[in-house]
């Protein structure tokens, strides 16, 4: 099984209508702006792993559960979340880190060894370390212009 | 612990790396230390940028400089410049190809902006099993405007004006499809997602459905609006076991939320989605057969018309669009359909996931706007041939489609160019070859796939394969004649024009275009019994050169059928008439002292 980590567990209340939609969407919004601008109030570090086919044939499961427990232990305030496939397949697992005020930063081929390092280095230190991957695409949002 | 305040990135991929880019890495190290500023300036190796044409890449963070060619001895500069007195380095920016402007910011450079994700956009943003982290990348938006505001005809309308056309491979204009459906009288109506993805080294639906699920089920709701129809079924294959398990979530999810189901956002409209499960038959992602899959009939293909649209599932009309395709409607409502249609060709709008595979630097997933060439595609986006070989070929459609060459680099990516060129766009997988495949051997791996896949329907695609294969097979053995290539050519054309659906009509491209690109290589193969690549097992013997072997007894111990016979410190020797032919001897030697001859 997969492991899922701050699932929310409350009762849901139906959307009725785009108002209704809208308004949700405002509500959530922090949420994800916090990933998008990383100016997260709390200064909470964000943690993605890429749990697709790719990377979980790869061992992200165990990189993840691994990074969650370890972050849980060293005391450090994170949110680790499971996302999908980034594209860099050749580097899986692949793992997005977010340092509070921070652009996303990218590593590649990360085992336990190397969540460890990139747990110590640059989560506490904010020290990069070795086998950084380096986006390469635009999303939709930055291609506002064209 | 010190903070650094800036860091340099140096490209610690392949392509940077050959050209010494670990050298660089050291000198910078070292040039930072000697001017004391360890403690503020970090130097990291880091992955391929993907800019290998233009290797070895720094790049320096926070201002985003973005350094092209770097030599080791430009270290010094770069430090006594950048680091310290904060001036970038003027000659060693990155010049634009167009306007001859330096660009200093990598954010600037047309290199990034070579992929857009539209299809992707929420693929590693998103938490796909969280619809809230959905809700909050603007889903669910589009359809609550296309229900509360627009009356099917409009929503249909911006589908047609966006110019979208079906990513599964034919690129038939999906307003176009819509509208058709929409006009068809029924009591019931169905939309159907066709998730059967079969193309080998193809995984772009999968990868949409395991990392953004939501888009799908959203934008099957809109065409059910558009449509009329008010139950969707989703087909995929049972081999996908992820992407079903974060479908059935999602669908769970957005009942719970009242996003399926009756009366949708307060609108009277009622849908909901079924997910069927298919056995993985390259034929069901044809529409007909797909559609008798899911009515628990054989797996074929009818033929057209009766178009789905008109009779489709149990008879009724049915629209049937594939999981890229749908992963692009909730942009375009989203967005506006000039915004879609201001992105690519004339003809081919938005843009195109591919899946790159073979013999490339980054395999990966890419999405990237129609109209892009080959070259950005391969060389920029890829990071070019593995190990640093030649580029050969790349496949593109997977069995459906052909081979490009070099002289097929440049052209722009779109739906109908890549016909033009004897391949089509197929679903997305690119299979990049280079030097060491043989192109009999890449037509041959196609044929005997689709020789398993043919669902034995007529006899042109049943049959006729079956003796494609045969006849390649020939070739490889160095067994066939000249009038066998001229009868190949002959049965290709044959069944393309006869068989009954789009997988026999295409199923002799593979073997078409590598006649009509690499005739060389079959004529090697036919006249010389020779196959130039060194792959056709029958054509080569693997052999020991004297002068290089050290008799180190490495390639005696793997041999698995103990064929190489000689002593510790002695010339090794390889017993022919034993040799399988595995090529284990040739990967372990450290002395290039075997051969392929």
């Amino acid at each position: 099984m997969l492991i899922t980590i701050q699932r929310k567990n409350q009762l849901m209340t139906k959307i009725k209508s785009l108002a209704d939609l809208r308004k949700k969407k405002e509500d959530l919004q922090a949420k994800i702006a916090l990933r998008e601008k990383s100016d997260s109030p709390e200064g909470r570090v964000l943690v993605k792993v890429a749990m697709a086919t790719c990377g979980i044939a790869s061992g992200s499961k165990d990189v993840m559960e691994y990074i969650a427990d370890e972050l849980n232990k060293r005391n450090i305030d994170a949110i680790v979340s499971q996302t999908g496939c980034m594209g860099y397949c050749y580097a899986e697992p692949t793992i997005e880190v977010t340092l509070p005020g921070k652009e996303p930063v990218v590593y590649g081929d990360v085992d336990v060894k190397k969540a460890d390092e990139i747990i110590e280095k640059y989560i506490r230190n904010q020290e990069l370390v070795d086998g950084i991957i380096p986006v390469n695409y635009q999303t939709i949002e930055n291609n506002k212009e064209e | 612990m010190a903070t650094f305040m800036m860091h340099m990135l140096v490209c610690g991929g392949t392509g940077c790396r050959a050209s010494a880019s670990d050298v660089l890495y050291e000198n910078l190290k070292k040039e930072i230390k000697e001017q004391g500023l360890q403690d503020d300036v970090q130097v990291v190796t880091t992955g391929c940028f993907g800019f290998c044409e233009k290797g070895p890449i720094v790049k320096v963070i926070p201002d985003n400089t973005f350094y092209v060619s770097v030599e080791p001895a430009d270290a010094k500069e770069i430090v006594a410049e950048h680091a310290v007195k904060g001036r970038r380095v003027k000659r060693l920016l990155y010049v634009d190809p167009v306007n001859k402007e330096q660009i200093a910011d990598s954010k600037g450079m047309g290199f990034y902006k070579k992929q857009i994700r539209i299809a992707l956009r929420n693929c590693g943003l998103i938490d796909p099993e969280n619809i809230e982290e959905y809700l909050a990348a603007d889903g669910y938006e589009a359809m609550g405007k296309v229900l509360a505001e627009m009356t099917p005809e409009e929503a249909i309308q911006e589908m047609v004006d966006s110019g979208l056309r079906g990513r599964g491979g034919g690129g038939f204009p999906t307003g176009i499809k819509w509208q058709i459906a929409s006009k068809v009288a029924g009591d019931q109506k169905y939309v159907v997602c066709n998730a059967d993805e079969g193309d080998p080294g193809a995984f772009m639906d999968r990868s949409i459905l395991e990392g953004d699920p939501h888009s799908v089920l959203e934008a099957m709701v809109i065409n059910g609006y558009c449509i009329g129809a008010t139950k969707g079924l989703i087909y995929i294959r049972a081999e996908y076991p992820l992407a079903i398990k974060r479908l059935k979530i999602a669908i769970d999810q957005a009942r719970e939320y009242g996003l399926l189901g009756t009366d949708i956002l307060g609108s009277g409209f009622d849908f909901d989605i079924e997910i069927r499960y298919g056995a993985g038959a390259f034929v069901c992602g044809e529409e007909t057969a797909l559609i008798h899959s899911m009515e628990g009939e054989r797996g074929e293909p009818t033929f057209k018309p009766p178009f789905p649209a008109q009779s489709g599932y149990l008879g009724k009309p049915t629209n049937v669009n594939n999981v890229e395709t749908f992963a692009n409607v909730p942009v375009i409502y989203n967005k506006g359909a000039k915004w879609f249609a201001s992105i690519g060709t004339e003809k081919s709008k938005g843009t195109k996931v591919f899946a790159l595979a073979g013999k490339i630097n980054n395999v990966g997933l890419i999405e990237v706007p129609m109209g892009i060439t080959l070259r950005e595609v391969i060389f920029e986006i890829g990071g070019g041939i593995k190990d640093g070989k030649n580029f050969k070929a790349v496949q593109t459609g997977g069995p459906s489609g052909g081979c490009l060459t070099e002289k097929h680099l440049d052209t722009p990516i779109d739906f109908d160019n890549l016909i033009d060129a004897g391949s089509m766009m197929g679903s997305g997988g690119m299979i990049v070859m280079d030097e060491d495949d043989c192109m009999v051997a890449v037509a041959k791996f196609y044929l005997d796939f689709t020789v398993e896949e043919s669902c034995g329907k007529c006899s042109p695609c049943r049959i006729g394969n079956k003796r494609l294969y045969e006849l390649l097979e020939k070739i490889a053995q160095g067994k066939a004649d000249k009038e066998d290539l001229d009868n190949l050519r002959n049965l290709s054309m044959v069944i393309r024009d006869t068989s009954l659906c789009g997988l026999g009509q295409t199923s002799p491209n593979p073997v078409l275009s590598t006649m009509d690109n690499f005739m060389d290589e079959y004529i090697a193969h036919v006249e010389k019994d020779n196959c130039p690549a060194g792959v056709c097992k029958d054509l080569i013997r693997y052999e020991i050169i004297p002068e290089n072997c050290v008799g180190c007894t490495a390639c005696a111990r793997n041999c698995p059928v103990n064929c190489i016979a000689g002593e510790r410190k002695q010339l090794h020797t390889i017993d022919q008439s034993l040799c399988i032919k595995c090529g284990a001897c040739l990967e372990k030697c450290k002395f290039n002292a075997v051969a392929i001859i």
